[in-house]
């Protein structure tokens, strides 16, 4: 399979965007066996409802076809990660938003390769629209933790737009340096 | 590459700007839509992303607008670029990778040249040599 976590991610965030959130927190913390990845945002939410829905591949209102508007990205998500002995957690209330919370199992072999985080983090500030992001990246290793931050705001304002390739190629260094200072 | 901080960001920032406006309004009315949707990732929309702006720095013309869609609805030519260029019919090009990428910025977004052999949709077909 050509998915990658990083994918995955980006999926949830596109998720959270059009959910109408004017603010979501993503935060990924990786270490040797692990990353584990939050999402929290003020979108639209879901009712238990439409929760259950959304993660269940099989669940049927009885209208066949008719009023299906879920993919199968969030239940193939689910089965990705607890085949892996992962862990997957979603919260979610009408009108106050969605909290999800991801442990990917990186030791287990079957877990997707973890993909370009620096790309993640470039795309998910890119998107057209009226919302802030906040990123915090972060990494464990030998006892201590190293992270850094991305704000789409901060970003919006030092760079004046984002979407001319001058501010975007800006950008990608930009998250790059971040990324090369954490791994060195 | 050394850390870099907010404050050097805002620099380059402005430096740009005015290396821009000396070369007063080139490029500006371009507009290139990248299709994000699943299946553009996973043929590879990322790889073009980078190189649209590679290229766009070499050519010297970063005044272009790069947007990110969603689905286009075209998985099967994946990945695929729009390109809107005053002067020359909307473009849509198809099974676009790095390499097409770079011609676009040279060919058409400079030269106003289609790349013919990825044309999918929009001009009609006698202005596209086969
Ligand atoms: S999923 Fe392929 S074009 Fe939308």
């Amino acid at each position: 399979m050509h998915y990658t976590l990083c994918d995955c991610v980006m999926d949830l965030i596109q998720n959270s965007i059009e959910a109408g959130s004017s603010h979501i927190q993503l935060n990924m913390n990786q270490s040797a066996d692990s990353l584990e990845v939050s999402i929290r945002d003020d979108g639209c939410g879901m009712t238990d409802d439409e929760l259950k829905r959304a993660t269940d591949p099989f669940y049927t209102d009885g209208i066949k076809h008719k009023h299906r508007k879920v993919g199968l990205g969030l239940p193939f998500l689910i089965q990705t990660v607890t085949m892996t002995d992962g862990q997957f957690d979603i919260r979610s209330e009408k009108n106050k938003g969605t909290e999800i919370d991801i442990r990917f199992n990186l030791a287990n072999i079957d877990t997707p390769p973890t993909g370009h985080i620096v790309s993640l983090l470039y795309q998910v500030l890119c998107f057209q629209g009226d919302y802030d992001l906040t990123a915090v990246r972060s990494l464990s290793k030998d006892g201590g933790e190293l992270s850094y931050q991305v704000n789409r705001n901060e970003m919006l304002d030092v760079l004046g737009d984002l979407e001319s390739a001058a501010s975007l190629g800006l950008l990608r260094d930009f998250i790059n340096s971040q990324e090369e200072d954490l791994l060195s | 590459m050394s850390k870099m901080t907010l404050e050097e960001l805002r620099k380059l920032r402005e430096a740009k700007k005015q290396e821009a406006a000396q070369r007063d309004t080139e490029g500006k009315d371009t507009l290139v839509i990248v299709g994000m949707g699943t299946c553009g990732i996973a043929a590879g929309a990322k790889d073009v992303v980078d190189a649209l702006l590679d290229e766009l720095k070499k050519v010297g013309n970063e005044n272009v607008i790069i947007r990110q869609a969603g689905c286009m609805g075209l998985c099967h030519v994946e990945p695929t670029v729009e390109v809107r260029s005053p002067g020359i019919p909307n473009t849509i090009y198809g099974n676009v990778d790095a390499e097409v990428a770079r011609k676009i910025v040279r060919q058409h977004i400079v030269d106003g040249r289609l790349v013919n052999k990825h044309v999918y949709d929009k001009p009609a077909a006698d202005i596209i040599e086969q």
